[in-house]
């Protein structure tokens, strides 16, 4: 197997949505391909890095106010709804 | 983790809470927003890059889902149709800030170079630790950002939400190949870029990029 060919079936081997064969052929040649290895390794920890540092959670302040505006605007819009109907 | 989780009882909930919106109850639809606002105000920054956008988007899916409440069959999960109605608001969003009115989730752009590993240093053990937490989150910000739209909303719904692939496809209306190569794409080119920030150096010490 060549990098190229590993490469193509990472996502699939992060996700372990490959066949046994497939990946024992991956395992196989990152067993002597120390560059796959280290690519698998961070793209792994990448994927970790953005799942465990969650960006732009929204404040609880904000929060309370898109809530309220949310529900007043879908309130008026019943009204609007059921004076047209 | 915060993803969203898939047990049969939130399935049955969800299901429950939007019939009762669908006859009006607005207190359903009120537990159906803060179910899901955190999700959506994620998803919509990440996109737009802009929080009084996300924040509109906010809004506005919310707003959308409500009004058209009826036609929501119940084929699929309501999260992955409001998702998808958030996503179409945001890149609406993006459109009208760039000045190429051009963007859209099906663009595959040419960036088979910014995918091919050219950075193969291992990383440090604990490449988070490297930085304090205003600082990693202001790295992982701009490298996110880089990304074409296409690539980092396929990244933020699989890897970030811990979506799968089948409802990422739905959600955009692509097909599960595209997803996967997208996602495929969009991890590489990450973790490329932040192969700078988090290498080892050579003389065996932490690199600062």
């Amino acid at each position: 197997m060549k990098c190229t060919e590993f490469l193509k079936e990472l996502t699939d081997y992060l996700d372990d949505a490959i066949s046994p064969g497939v990946k024992s052929e991956l395992e196989e040649h990152l067993h002597w391909c120390h560059d796959c290895e280290v690519v698998l390794n961070t793209t792994q920890k990448t994927i970790e890095i953005y799942r465990n540092n969650k960006l732009y959670e929204l404040p609880e302040t904000l929060r309370v106010r898109l809530h309220e505006v949310i529900m007043t605007k879908c309130k008026g819009s019943r009204q609007s709804k059921k004076h047209s109907t | 983790m915060e993803a969203i989780q898939h047990k049969a009882e939130d399935i049955v909930d969800e299901l429950t809470l939007v019939q009762a919106a669908k006859k009006g109850d607005l207190e359903a639809f009120s537990q159906l927003v803060k179910r899901y606002d955190r999700n959506i105000f994620r998803i919509a920054q990440h996109i737009t890059h802009n929080e009084e956008d996300a924040q509109d988007v906010v809004q506005e899916a919310f707003l959308k889902a409500y009004r058209n409440l009826q036609q929501f069959q119940g084929n699929s999960k309501f999260y992955t149709w409001l998702v998808r109605i958030a996503v179409n608001e945001a890149l609406m969003k993006l459109r009208r800030r760039r000045a190429d009115k051009t963007v859209s989730i099906d663009e595959d752009v040419e960036t088979e170079d910014g995918s091919m590993p050219r950075e193969v240093a291992d990383w440090s053990p604990n490449p988070e630790q490297l930085y304090g937490q205003s600082e990693l989150g202001d790295i992982l910000k701009k490298t996110i950002q880089g990304l074409p739209p296409g690539f980092r909303t396929v990244f933020v719904l699989r890897d970030v939400e811990g979506l799968s692939t089948e409802e990422t496809a739905e959600m955009l209306g692509l097909s599960v190949p595209a997803v996967k190569s997208r996602l495929l794409r969009a991890r590489l080119q990450l973790r490329e870029r932040l192969s700078k920030y988090f290498k080892k150096s050579k003389r065996g010490g932490e690199s600062q990029p």
